[in-house]
């Protein structure tokens, strides 16, 4: 048996019990009494600011009231058809940054309404019903490729098959969901509710997975084009950025992602390595998820490692006070210099940074942290372009998703604007599907 | 420190709250709990003639109406008056009245509408040695259909009657509590003052249907699959109740009848408006049926605090005060003009002045791209709906347009001296101005 003292990257650090508990449910779904006390609190406002606030637009006045007059059915139904992925968008959503921070009653006592976990509990109401609530429209007799089965591919997929097309949706990995499956924090959406999710979105029919093809190897664009009638591309944001220092191929160093991944992935958390002295590098929400589960996974101490101040981290204010309250450490105006160590890293030499006119640089004073993990969250890249237009490292688009290619769509982390959010990406896979209808039926 | 004292009828008790006849105040337990918590006086549950006592259903009781987080705002009762033995009743209230000397004890009494059985209890409850009585004519449900109760109400000479028979086999003061279940107030209020009634009470409960079971397809609550009609009370009746108090005190011809106000009664605030309306008192049911006996610590505190702030050194300072300032509407200032008007500041932007002004009303709230609302002067009516569907209190105002200034919306200059409808160009029975 490990602990949190032992040294170097090991599994078994805490006892399987206390894993358990520590990866169970960040916020449990309400109960029904609670979920009526908080929908108690919606002032059902006019041009609501939190409908403002939500990528997807959900009517979120409305499908609180559905609620609080007992009917969290039509709650559901209301959210479904804004976002078919409402019961992970609920899960996963910064809400403090969207909906609840422009919910009025943020402004009025600092306390928004919890639209996150009424969704969810709309949500679940329904899914744990076991029906899907959508049928498909007449056939069309028209087929669309939709590649990459993330939040935009799903999404898209979903109102594709809908609207009576036929979808063949692709997937390098062997199962779907992309980063809702693969990449995010596991306490966030325990109980495999990402594999479910899929399951039942796809129940709705006319959708048939084709996992492990990938673009750019077993998938080409012009082949996809060729036989479909419009392709969708949401295959994400496959490649990790190196870490460009002085040792930073030492063994022990790795990207935040694969943790994340292996560990989401996992059939018993107890053999799960972690290192005992973990340094994650980056400030978004991939360094908060893999800080706070190598923690809760037993590493004795974990540091999160910025470049810039609290103010330039794009992982909301509460996921840091969550990495806090966890007991991981933030530093900030940080940059790595080296890592150290005999073969396997032991240390990370840092250096703090300095803004002057917007550019970012070393102060020249270093330091070094005992670290025998160091994991890498400074971003992710496009793999392929597939020969489209680039716009600033993603695809180009305009419009609902339109690329440089007639026929072909974009959506989600690969494309050009919007956050890289899971809500965003929902939103933007239902836009370019509703994009390819009206195209395919004799739009423009 | 202001003197909570009451003095209704000469009954002497130390603050106006007292518990109305109803559930909790159906036996000794109770009454001694009551006391104990600091309820200047009861009124002891219904008590029916000797014999048989009355019985009440097996099923619920009870329906109810509920705010936002369940705050209870309307209550229905089917329980009738008390299923104990009349004689048991008479005992508790003896034993309680002796232990509690400085407490109004007031009996409810409730016995068929001639004259030998109120010649045959009056006698009884005399010797209990309690205050006074309180006529129960206004129970709408069960007791009803047996001529008592609100039967007996709804008929002004009936009122008359029985309140004479009490004045003559009774020595101590008589209340008549006064059913709403009736076109006009005044008349039973009348006809009590004419039997010689010395205080009326008012409201007893009002007919009611709180809600319907809609898999069971029948009125709640539901016994065996039926339900019937109960009385209601609670917040939701203090409106009407009010109303009732305040056409009862500005009547010439019950000016001056004492007043126990009952309905809906919750806060110290809530008595004080009963007896700013002229209710020499009040009466308590469903807030300590919601929240139990403590309350009244609240009440207390409260029109303590209120009454020095104001001045007021006895609750007599200040009974009736509002009388004279409920008229008709014939003779509201129709020069009074005012306009909403929103403190940009408290405003939470939550938009529901403008969906309200917008939809239902006269369009006279303006919403800017970056959610700043304003008042249009040119189309405000000044009708309040803006001020009361605000969320944040005193974020949305009335702001009076002074005399001399143009009003926007009629572009007519608003005029300091008064003007009401009496006199208004539009009424064909206009009096000349004098």
């Amino acid at each position: 048996m490990n602990s949190p003292y032992t040294p170097g990257i090991v599994p078994g650090r805490i006892d399987p019990s206390d894993l358990q508990e520590n990866f169970s449910d960040l916020h449990p779904r309400f109960q029904a009494h609670e979920a009526s006390v908080a929908a108690d609190r919606c002032y059902f406002c006019h041009d609501a600011p939190c409908v403002t606030a939500c990528p997807t637009d959900i009517d979120i006045p409305l499908f609180i009231r559905q609620i609080s007059t007992g009917t969290p059915e039509a709650a559901a139904r209301t959210i479904f058809d804004q976002n078919i992925l409402g019961g992970m968008c609920a899960r996963v959503c910064p809400t403090e940054d969207l909906c609840e921070e422009a919910c009025v009653r943020e402004l009025a006592e600092g306390k928004p309404v919890e639209i996150g976990r009424l969704q969810r509990f709309a949500t679940d109401t329904l899914m744990a019903a076991g029906t899907h609530p959508y049928t498909r429209a007449e056939a069309t007799g028209k087929t669309v490729a939709v590649v990459g089965a993330g939040p935009a591919g799903l999404a898209c997929a979903h109102r594709l098959a809908m609207l009576g097309h036929d979808v063949v949706m692709f997937d390098a990995r062997p199962k779907a969901g992309g980063l809702n499956e693969y990449g995010i924090a596991a306490y966030k959406t325990p109980d495999d509710f990402a594999a479910k999710e899929v399951d039942w979105l796809m129940s709705i029919g006319g959708i048939r997975l084709e996992p492990g093809k990938a673009l750019g190897a077993e998938l080409t664009l012009d082949a996809l084009a060729e036989a479909h009638d419009a392709v969708f591309l949401g295959v994400g944001l496959g490649g990790v950025n190196a870490l460009p220092v002085e040792g930073g191929d030492k063994d022990g160093v790795a990207d935040a992602v694969t943790f994340i991944e292996t560990l989401r992935q996992a059939d018993a958390l107890a053999t799960l390595p972690v290192g005992r002295n973990v340094v994650v590098i980056g400030g978004g929400m991939t360094a908060v998820d893999a800080a706070v589960q190598s923690k809760l996974l037993g590493a004795e101490n974990v540091t999160i490692a910025y470049r810039r101040g609290r103010d330039g981290m794009s992982a909301s204010r509460f996921e840091q006070d969550l990495a806090a309250s966890h007991g991981v450490k933030l530093m900030f105006n940080v940059q790595p210099k080296a890592v150290h160590g005999n073969g396997a890293a032991q240390e990370l030499e840092l250096e703090y940074t300095a803004s002057a006119e917007g550019t970012l640089s070393g102060t020249g004073e270093t330091f070094r942290l005992a670290a025998d993990q160091v994991l890498r969250a400074i971003g992710q890249t496009l793999t392929t372009d597939a020969g489209l237009d680039r716009d600033g490292g993603k695809i180009a688009v305009t419009g609902a998703g339109r690329t440089s290619r007639a026929g072909v769509w974009a959506g989600g982390d690969c494309a050009s604007g919007g956050d890289d959010l899971t809500v965003t990406a929902v939103a933007e896979g239902r836009d370019a599907a509703m994009d390819i209808h009206a195209v395919l039926t004799g739009g423009t | 420190m202001a003197d909570l004292t009451s003095d209704f009828l000469g009954i002497k008790s130390p603050n106006p709250f007292w518990l109305a006849s109803a559930p909790p105040t159906d036996k000794e337990y109770n009454v001694r709990r009551a006391f104990e918590a600091g309820w200047g006086g009861v009124v002891w549950k219904t008590l029916g003639a000797e014999g048989p006592p009355a019985v009440n259903v097996n099923g619920p009781r009870y329906g109810f109406i509920h705010g936002a987080d369940r705050r209870v705002l309307g209550m229905n009762n089917i329980e009738l008056i008390t299923d104990r033995d009349l004689f048991v009743n008479l005992e508790e209230i003896r034993r309680v009245k002796a232990d509690y000397p400085d407490r109004a004890l007031i009996v409810s009494l409730m016995v068929p509408c001639e004259e030998q059985a109120w010649k045959d209890i009056l006698p009884l409850v005399e010797e209990t040695g309690a205050d006074g009585i309180e006529l129960n004519f206004g129970c709408p449900h069960g007791m009803s259909e047996r001529g008592m109760g609100s039967a007996v109400g709804q008929v002004p000479e009936y009122i008359t009657m029985v309140t004479e028979w009490c004045k003559t086999y009774y020595s101590r003061p008589v209340i008549v509590k006064l059913t709403p279940n009736i076109s006009d107030i005044r008349r039973p209020a009348e006809a009590a003052k004419l039997g010689g009634a010395d205080a009326v009470s008012l409201i007893n409960t009002i007919n009611s249907i709180v809600s319907v079971d809609l898999d069971a397809m029948a009125p709640e609550p539901t016994i065996d699959g039926k339900g019937t009609h109960g009385g209601y009370c609670g917040p939701a009746v203090k409106p009407i109740a009010m109303n009732m108090v305040a056409e009862i005190a500005r009547n010439p011809a019950t000016a001056g009848l004492p007043i126990s106000g009952i309905g809906g009664v919750t806060t110290w605030r809530d008595a004080a408006e009963f007896m700013a309306l002229g209710a020499g008192n009040v009466q308590v049911c469903t807030a300590a049926m919601t929240y139990g006996f403590k309350i009244v610590q609240e009440m207390i505190s409260g029109l303590s605090q209120w009454m020095d702030e104001k001045g007021h050194t006895r609750t007599s300072d200040f009974v009736g005060m509002a009388v004279p300032n409920v008229t008709d509407w014939q003779y509201l200032n129709l020069n009074y003009v005012t306009k909403a008007s929103i403190d940009q500041d408290a405003c939470i932007s939550c938009g529901r002045c403008f969906a309200a002004c917008e939809d239902t009303s006269h369009q006279a709230i303006a919403m800017s791209g970056d959610r700043k609302f304003s008042v249009i002067d040119e189309e405000c009516v000044a009708c309040n709906l803006c001020v009361e569907v605000c969320p944040v209190e005193n974020c949305i105002t009335m702001v009076r347009q002074a005399p001399g200034t143009v009003d926007p919306r009629t572009g007519k200059l608003v005029e300091a001296e008064p003007a009401d409808w009496t006199a208004h160009p539009n009424n064909p029975s206009r009096v000349a101005a004098e």
